[in-house]
């Protein structure tokens, strides 16, 4: 299931499949490997739109609540599927 | 302005060796252990915002070492990396340092150097913690891969630096370039190896190669170059998923940021007055500080002096100033050997050593992305982002710094953004050290009031640009480092950096400011300018007509303008009123060309407008309310 990494659960492992931004964006999150195809574990989501922090290529990133919101990533084998649904 | 700088750089730095890499990978603590030239390292992503340049030694010829500020990509994003990307044009030879335990982040700008056919070569850094974590790195396979010499360095420790360096001056300099595959000098045989794509476009100057393909390379390589062990949980591990945690990551800030407060007021208490205590009366009081030292040692000397002098005469008032109740007062009287020693030795010294002592700590841990992260919510909603604490952070210390290091901010609006509000609103620990003194000496509230006051002006402006200033608002995006323990002795040579640029700079300024205006007070200039600025001083904020005059010299200085209220006989009100409208009012000299540099003209005079607009506004309404 694809979904916006905002609304992926802590701690669960994903891919990106897409990022729906401008090229300044993409390039931004390109330099720090955020490209399509990267598998990411999200590790933590701060309240109030905080930022969503991930850990990619073994490094943590922080990635503001707007961009993470447009970054699609698609679960593993589908065990977090059921969660898709709510919203 | 900045193009002149940019200009200015192209024209002149024709450097022999350039350090090149992402951000955070240490670049810095090579390069000062290359030339010996001391530099600010920290353990966050752009920390270094220009270029640092240097002379180097080898076999009886000087070398030219140019540090660049870290850049992900050839393809610059914000201000820091731009200059990089100049510098690279311009380097005979570059050393492309790479952080060894995140190699896979880190090849693909190697590959980007590698197609532009510089002569590079890579240093791995860090490579006591790859051994550490149990990454382990053929070198020599890499090499092969590349076609460039690889070295594995630890740069604090120097290990493998001069190999690096006699690898890095058997290189070709870029002037002879290789024209082609083959022509490369012979101890690379592999350079043939390369794949067609990374060549493709070397002829441009910036060339574009296909990211997602570069991606796909680097996964290739550190699969066949790069072994893994199993790594074990370590307390540092533990202590980076508590510092994130959406709950428990808050409740650490709050510690982090209340303890970081505290120990500078600690220690700053401390070196001032031997008093151990944070708010209030001391807990304990030792016989120690530069009062008692002032004090002892120099008042009885200045005394003599001053019966030598006689009250009163010229001479008198410029060394000592005047008496009060027939004594010296360090505080008040105003003369050079006095308040122009005490203020900057006694007073604001020991505030700027307990500050940076903190502040090295914070950027040395590695924990002030962490703090952007959970500040980043807040910052959204006046407009900015997490990282923009860091700029301010940094001018909490000297604003000049801190509007320097809004270079790591992406986009001209936050930029301009940050750099105001660390010009109005963010006093400068030798300001604070005078409030927290003077101020201090009416109580808690009335500090209080000025920190407060201060906070809200800048959330009020932060609010007014927020809807106000054109231009993309970026989002956070940060790697962030692991944590690392700060070593003793890159504190002590960070610290003696900034502390002692204060005393070269900032102490002739002082005892400068306190010469020209007791000269000028005798030629009765004052009287003058204080009958002009009336209006707005007295009526408006209610402060004495005289109060003009330190206002005019907190264009020099704040710390020694701050000062001279002391023998004013303000009230608690006035002092408070005094306190934020020099705050706020005209930056000092060095700030002002630092700002207009980094900003131009344009936004600098917007940004001028927009401080005189607050400051008014600010001392009249304090004048109603208090």
């Amino acid at each position: 299931m694809e979904k916006p990494l905002t609304e992926l659960k802590l701690g669960k492992e994903a891919t990106i499949v897409a990022v729906r931004g401008g090229r300044g964006m993409q390039a931004r999150l390109r330099n720090m490997g955020l490209v399509e195809g990267q598998v990411i574990r999200k590790l933590s989501a701060l309240a109030w739109r905080g930022p969503v922090v991930v850990v990619a290529k073994r490094t943590q990133i922080a990635i503001g609540h707007g961009m993470a919101s447009r970054i699609l990533v698609r679960c593993k084998d589908g065990e977090d599927s059921g969660n898709a649904q709510k919203p | 302005m900045l193009k002149n700088l940019e200009r200015r750089s192209r024209k002149s730095l024709l450097s022999d060796i350039l350090l090149v890499g992402q951000p955070n990978v240490g670049k810095s603590v090579l390069f000062s252990h290359l030339t010996g030239v001391r530099t600010i390292a920290s353990n966050y992503p752009g920390t270094t915002v220009s270029y640092a340049m240097g002379k180097m030694r080898s076999g009886g010829v000087n070398f030219t070492v140019v540090d660049a500020p870290g850049t992900y990509s050839l393809e610059p994003l914000d201000q820091a990396s731009r200059v990089a990307v100049d510098l690279i044009d311009d380097a005979q030879r570059i050393i492309n340092v790479v952080d060894s335990t995140h190699l896979e982040r880190h090849l693909p700008l190697t590959l980007e150097l590698i197609a532009q056919k510089k002569s590079l070569l890579i240093a791995l850094n860090m490579s006591d913690e790859a051994r550490h974590k149990g990454i382990g790195i053929d070198a020599e396979k890499l090499s092969a891969e590349l076609g460039v010499p690889v070295v594995p360095i630890v740069a604090p420790s120097g290990e493998g630096v001069k190999k690096l360096i006699d690898t890095c001056l058997s290189l070709p300099p870029a002037g002879q370039k290789i024209t082609n595959e083959s022509g490369h000098p012979g101890h690379h045989p592999h350079i043939q190896h390369r794949p067609s794509d990374m060549r493709k476009s070397a002829s441009t100057e910036h060339i574009h190669l296909d990211r997602d393909r570069i991606w796909r390379r680097v996964g290739d390589l550190v699969e066949k170059v790069q072994t893994l062990k199993v790594h074990h949980h370590t307390f540092a591990d533990r202590l980076e998923d508590i510092s994130i945690h959406p709950l428990w990551g808050s409740v650490f800030a709050l510690i982090v940021i209340t303890f970081s407060f505290s120990l500078i007021r600690l220690i700053g208490e401390f070196l001032i007055s031997g008093g151990i205590g944070i708010a209030g009366q001391p807990w304990v009081e030792l016989p120690f500080g530069t009062e008692l030292l002032f004090e002892k040692a120099l008042q009885p000397q200045l005394m003599q002096l001053s019966r030598v002098l006689a009250p009163g005469s010229f001479l008198h008032r410029l060394l000592i100033g005047t008496l009060v109740d027939g004594q010296i007062d360090f505080m008040q009287s105003f003369g050079i050997l006095t308040s122009g020693i005490f203020i900057p030795l006694g007073v604001v010294l020991p505030y700027l050593i307990s500050f940076y002592f903190v502040l090295s700590l914070l950027e040395d841990s590695g924990y002030l992305p962490r703090l952007a992260v959970f500040l980043d919510s807040f910052m959204h909603r006046i407009g900015l982002h997490g990282y923009a604490i860091i700029p301010t952070l940094l001018g909490l210390g000297c604003n000049v710094p801190g509007i320097m290091a809004t270079r790591i901010l992406e986009g001209k609006r936050q930029r301009f953004i940050t750099a105001t509000l660390i010009s109005i609103s963010v006093p400068c620990a030798a300001l604070q050290a005078m409030i927290i003194g003077l101020v201090g000496s009416r109580g808690l509230g009335p500090v209080l009031q000025v920190y407060g006051t201060l906070f809200v002006v800048w959330l009020l402006i932060s609010l007014v640009l927020r809807f106000t200033a054109k231009g993309f608002r970026p989002e956070l995006l940060v790697e962030i480092p692991p944590y690392r323990l700060p070593t003793g002795r890159a504190l002590v040579a960070k610290m003696w950096m900034r502390i002692s640029s204060f005393v070269r700079e900032a102490l002739p300024i002082i005892v400068g400011a306190i010469l020209a205006v007791n000269i000028l007070y005798q030629l009765d200039v004052f009287a003058y300018l204080a009958r002009f600025a009336e209006p707005v001083v007295t009526r408006l904020w209610g402060m004495p007509p005289e109060s003009v005059v330190p206002l005019l010299v907190g264009i020099l200085r704040k710390d020694v303008a701050l000062g001279m209220f002391a023998p004013l006989q303000l009230t608690a009100k006035q002092l408070v009123i005094g306190s934020v409208v020099l705050s706020m009012f005209f930056p000092c000299i060095a700030t002002f060309v630092v700002l207009f540099r980094e900003l131009g003209i344009k936004d600098g005079l917007k940004s001028l407008g927009l401080m005189l607009i607050a400051v008014f506004l600010t001392g009249s309404t304090l004048n109603l309310i208090l």
